[in-house]
């Protein structure tokens, strides 16, 4: 069952070869078996999961049918759920119980999935490894002694192990697309607006938007459809009408423009997985795309420019936590302040208190021209590369990472290279555009992702580019052995 | 910009941050280097650039006025560290 | 040594919305502590702020009224600090891009003439919760219910030069602001309250001196009393070649004096910068527009439009117009009645005692307008004298019937027949011939005395101009 797609589980649900229930059981029984070692999830929720399916049982047998009815689904850890822990990876809500669902849970759960718990990540979704939660690293399913990515790293190793037929994840500069990559997922972040915000914990409130990590293109579409779509509570969320994500696959490439970017191929990429993306772009144009230069002169700032606007947001959307109305408080405090300074030196760990300091530090009398004002006035000019570009192609592509899973406990001790690993997927967060990332061979036994990345509300196109290079070739439908 | 070890202590203190002197001496270092790696963007003239503060040029939409919420108190505190006759209890406050 | 003061006030005042400016929380105050405090207004981990469509109207109006410039585009920030009544960790405000800038409101002085006083700005924020430091022993308790209430902050420009000046002006806002609807004004309740921000400098200096800001001033007086205290207070300092220290300054009504405060954060550094949850407000011409063809009639042209249509004088107007249901109150009188001049004396005088000293708002006046009108249509038309109106005014008041029934149920229709009235006359004169003597051979005190007992005689009904008349021809 754990090898199906959704829409091979949809059948088989619809054609009764197995019940919801069933088929959610022998997921918490994969779970169970494999994720002491994996480590990806936070909390199981086999009862709740139990319920959910009997529920989707009930529902399917009253005659109601649609893609994701009694399909499992695991949430990562960032998306409130309601009378269910939601500890953002973080000591600070060990013992948040959330008391409403975010909307992506909500929707979810109203097309009926079944949601087998909550996923591990880093602490407030800051990394890019899975090495900052409270609740310990993540292991890569491909090599256990690797990270899987960040920071949506325990729904990319849930679903990658095939403990999870798919995976909400969420992304800041990166956190659904670099885990995808290294894990051999498909992994979309779609346009800034496109899925509601509300009952997601905030790391940068102009960065943040939920999506999917799942094992195709076609998955993704199918769940994308149950959450994208207005969301009056969230100010940011786009009104305008979902397109039709799986009706959108299927059509073929030719007269598609792709544009490659010239600046990602160069220093600091792998060449192992250059060469493979080169070869996947190579494969595009056979499938019929018409392969251009494009150039992004300003993507190599995007780091640094993603380094202060994304702590700065963080740096006030995280004063909320201190020890008053809910999350970690420091035993015996003597005065208010006392109680703020120990409840969050002792509730945040290392990563999240530098990029707190950071953000204090940019947004600070004295340094807010030289460091907030001109990122903000740098994120504009990375802004119009990609205007610019999308004047000449209908989708832009490079690798997603520069390199593939490496080691746990690389890179801790220098918070500049790790970084770097989102150099190629920050841009994206900044513009606020749709991208995805789709497995593209392997480097050393390791998956390296394609990254795709598309102009505003073209998640059909990117889905439809990417379902058609899944049916041209089998990258996507490889399993780490360990976990067949 | 190289950050003193006494100036990381001020900003923690904005932050409300509690660090050792040892800690001090560590995140001056980091941040240091992570601020030399930010300033790379100087390089870039922004002469004239409008800076950008959201993805879109959208505006804020509005909320009728209507009370839509009920209340949940005993829930919502049912998550915090202390409380007393319903107020959130903390140290005493000097004003 | 001259001295000159330069006063500057920054009002909040509480807009009179259902709900929150950013949550369907309720607004209403009273509640039992933190029930009105939804996850929104509590800070939980993922929540959103939406803002409310009626804060920005009522903003609008404001900066309408004021004849100020009403921004095209303005933008919600945040304002970093930590306090435990600030559940976010920042207050949401306008700071940069206010949605009202530039307005003008024109106060009158004691003395008669009347002063323009600029606005600088008037911009959207939300409330605090509240710190209740004396509900536990050594630990303060927190209540967020007032927590995203909306406020406006209406800054004024440096225009005042004295305690009065800045009475005036906070009346002036705060009469507005009822006017319009917007605010309840209920300083009590702390829903209009102002910070001071004062300095002195010698006459003829262009330059400002340092500012102190007095905090939190919830009354007319309290305003006057601090603001006086603050300029003697600095002017005693700079005589004494002293320097005024910049800071914030609590006044202490028992003591009638100001203090230092200590400070919130010892480095304001408060990191400003546009809320990301947030997007730009931008108002087109046409909503602007709507709402100002929906703005009510305001003090100023109300003023002048009583005094024209009303034939009243500046004093009465200005009074009649202060309050805009004490305007309406008036209004209703004097349409129903048709005698302005009456309406005007009894509405600034008899009705406003009593509500005075029954402490009631006038909307809650248990003479309503059309009785006080049907009371001044029976002095008008001779049926009630001055006396038998407050009377009869008395009984309404009570509740004891409208002022038609009063007069039937106590029999206190005025005698004007002239032919009763001599009848009268003649008894009393009769039955008194030695003061009758004595005021013929010149004793002129004895008159009132004459016409006490007719009124005495006729319970007070008797038309005292025409008894008057009768005793003069008699006599």
């Amino acid at each position: 069952m754990h090898t199906l797609s959704v829409s091979a589980l949809g059948n088989a649900l619809r054609r009764k070869e197995f019940s919801s229930v069933e088929l959610t059981t022998h997921f918490l029984d994969r779970v169970a078996a494999y994720d002491t070692t994996l480590n990806s999830f936070i909390t199981v929720t086999g009862d709740i999961a139990l319920a959910d399916a009997a529920r989707a049982d009930e529902r399917r047998r009253a005659g109601e049918d649609n893609p994701l009815l009694g399909i499992p689904i695991a949430h990562k850890d960032i998306f409130c759920t309601r009378g269910v822990r939601t500890s953002c990876g973080s000591r600070m809500l060990d013992t948040f119980i959330a008391p409403y669902d975010a909307t992506v849970v909500d929707r979810f759960r109203a097309n009926g999935t079944v949601m087998l718990g909550k996923t591990n990540m880093d602490e407030f979704a800051m990394g890019s490894s899975n090495q900052t939660s409270w609740y310990g690293p993540v292991r890569n399913p491909w090599d256990a002694d690797r990270v899987p990515g960040g920071s949506s790293g325990g729904s990319a190793a849930a679903v990658a192990a095939g403990l999870a037929p798919i995976a909400t994840g969420t992304e800041t500069g990166g956190s659904i697309r670099q885990p995808a990559a290294l894990t051999g997922l498909t992994g979309l972040k779609p346009t800034y607006g496109r899925v509601s915000r509300f009952g997601m914990v905030a790391f940068a409130s102009s960065l943040d938007q939920a999506g999917i990590l799942a094992r195709s293109a076609e998955d993704v579409a199918l769940s994308l459809g149950a959450i994208a779509g207005h969301d009056p509570a969230d100010s940011t969320s786009v009104d305008r009408p979902a397109d039709d994500y799986p009706g959108a696959l299927g059509s073929d490439l030719s007269g598609v423009r792709i544009g490659v970017v010239k600046e990602q191929f160069g220093e600091g990429l792998d060449p192992v997985v250059g060469k493979l993306v080169e070869e996947a772009i190579d494969d595009l144009e056979r499938l019929g795309a018409t392969i251009l230069d494009v150039s992004l002169p300003n993507s190599a700032l995007s780091i640094p420019v993603y380094y202060v606007v994304a702590p700065a947001e963080a740096s006030s959307n995280l004063s909320r936590y201190e020890g008053v109305r809910f999350g970690h408080r420091a035993a015996h405090p003597v005065d208010m302040e006392d109680l703020y300074k120990r409840s969050r030196s002792e509730g945040f760990g290392d990563e999240v208190k530098r990029r707190i300091m950071i953000g204090t530090y940019v947004l600070s009398a004295g340094y807010y021209d030289a460091y907030y004002l001109k990122a903000q006035q740098v994120r504009r000019l990375i802004c119009a590369d990609f205007a610019r570009a999308f004047d000449q192609v209908d989708l832009i592509v490079g690798p997603t990472s520069p390199f593939t899973a490496f080691p746990i406990g690389e890179k801790l001790d220098d918070p500049v290279a790790m970084y770097l690993c989102d150099i190629y997927t920050s841009g994206i967060n900044l513009a606020g555009l749709p991208a995805l990332s789709a497995p593209a061979g392997f480097a050393r036994g390791l998956p390296v992702g394609l990254h795709l990345m598309g102009n505003h509300f073209r998640e059909d196109l990117l889905l439809s580019v990417a379902h058609r290079y899944q049916q041209a070739t089998d990258w996507h439908t490889r399993r780490p052995a360990r976990f067949t | 910009m190289a950050l003193e070890p006494g100036g990381i202590l001020h900003i923690a203190h904005l932050a409300r941050l509690h660090l050792l002197e040892d800690d001090a001496e560590r995140y001056a270092g980091e941040l240091s280097a992570i601020l030399a790696f930010i300033e790379q963007m100087n390089a870039v003239d922004t002469g004239g650039v409008t800076p950008m503060a959201h993805p879109f040029e959208m505006t804020q939409p509005l909320r009728a006025d209507i009370v839509t919420e009920q209340d949940r108190r005993e829930e919502y505190q049912a998550n915090a560290p202390a409380v007393r006759d319903g107020l959130y209890v903390v140290p005493k406050v000097i004003e | 040594m001259m001295w000159e003061a330069v006063v500057g006030l920054e009002i909040h005042a509480q807009l009179a919305t259902r709900s929150k400016i950013f949550s369907g929380a309720p607004a209403a105050a009273g509640a039992e502590p933190n029930r009105q405090a939804c996850a929104i207004d509590l800070a939980l981990p993922g929540v959103l702020p939406v803002l409310n469509a009626e804060v920005l109207r009522m903003a609008v109006m404001f900066g309408l009224a004021t004849n100020a410039e009403i921004a095209s585009r303005s933008v919600f920030a945040r304002k970093n600090y930590f306090y435990p009544d600030l559940p976010k960790g920042y207050q949401i405000s306008q700071y940069e891009l206010p949605v009202v800038k530039r307005g003008v409101v024109e106060i009158a002085l004691d003395d008669g003439p009347t002063k323009r006083i600029g606005i600088a700005r008037a911009h959207l924020e939300e409330d605090a919760g509240k710190s209740v430091h004396d509900a536990f022993p050594g630990e303060t308790g927190v209540d967020l219910n007032r927590a995203g209430v909306p406020l406006l902050e209406i800054v004024s420009e440096p225009d005042m030069n004295s305690a009065g000046e800045a009475m005036a002006y906070m009346r002036t806002i705060h009469s507005l602001v009822r006017y319009l609807g917007i605010c309840d004004g209920n300083m009590e309740a702390g829903s209009f309250r102002c910070d001071a921000n004062v300095s002195v400098r010698r006459s003829g200096e262009t330059a400002l001196g340092t500012r102190t800001e007095i905090k939190n001033l919830n009354s007319f007086r309290f305003v006057g009393r601090a603001i006086t205290y603050e300029i003697e207070r600095q002017i005693e300092t700079l005589a004494g070649n002293g320097t005024v220290v910049q800071e914030t300054r609590l006044y202490d009504a028992v003591a009638d004096e100001t203090r230092a405060m200590r400070d919130k954060e010892e480095a304001n550094d408060y990191r400003y910068f546009p809320d990301p949850d947030l997007l730009p407000v931008e108002l087109s011409p046409e909503y602007i527009e709507r709402i100002r063809a929906e703005l009510p009639e305001l003090p100023d042209v109300k003023r002048q439009r009583f005094r024209s249509e009303y034939a009243l004088g500046e004093n009465d107007a200005r009074r009649l117009t202060a309050i805009r249901e004490i305007a309406d109150y008036f209004e209703a009188v004097a349409n129903a009645s048709r005698q302005p001049r009456l309406a005007a004396n009894w509405v600034t005088g008899d009705l406003a005692a009593a509500l005075h000293r029954a402490n009631i708002e006038i909307t809650h006046s248990p003479v309503g307008p059309e009785e006080l009108a049907t009371l001044i249509v029976r002095i008008a038309d001779g049926t009630l004298s001055g006396k038998m109106a407050k009377e009869v005014f008395e009984s309404v008041w009570r509740r004891e019937g409208d002022p038609d029934s009063v007069i039937a149920k106590r029999g206190l229709v005025q005698i004007s027949n002239p032919a009763a009235i001599e009848d009268f006359v003649d008894q009393i004169i009769a039955a008194h011939p030695e003061q009758v003597e004595q005021f013929r051979t010149g004793k002129e005190k004895v008159f009132g005395f004459f016409v006490g007992q007719v009124m005495k005689l006729t319970r007070g009904q008797a038309n005292p101009e025409q008894v008057n008349q009768a005793l003069r021809r008699k006599l």
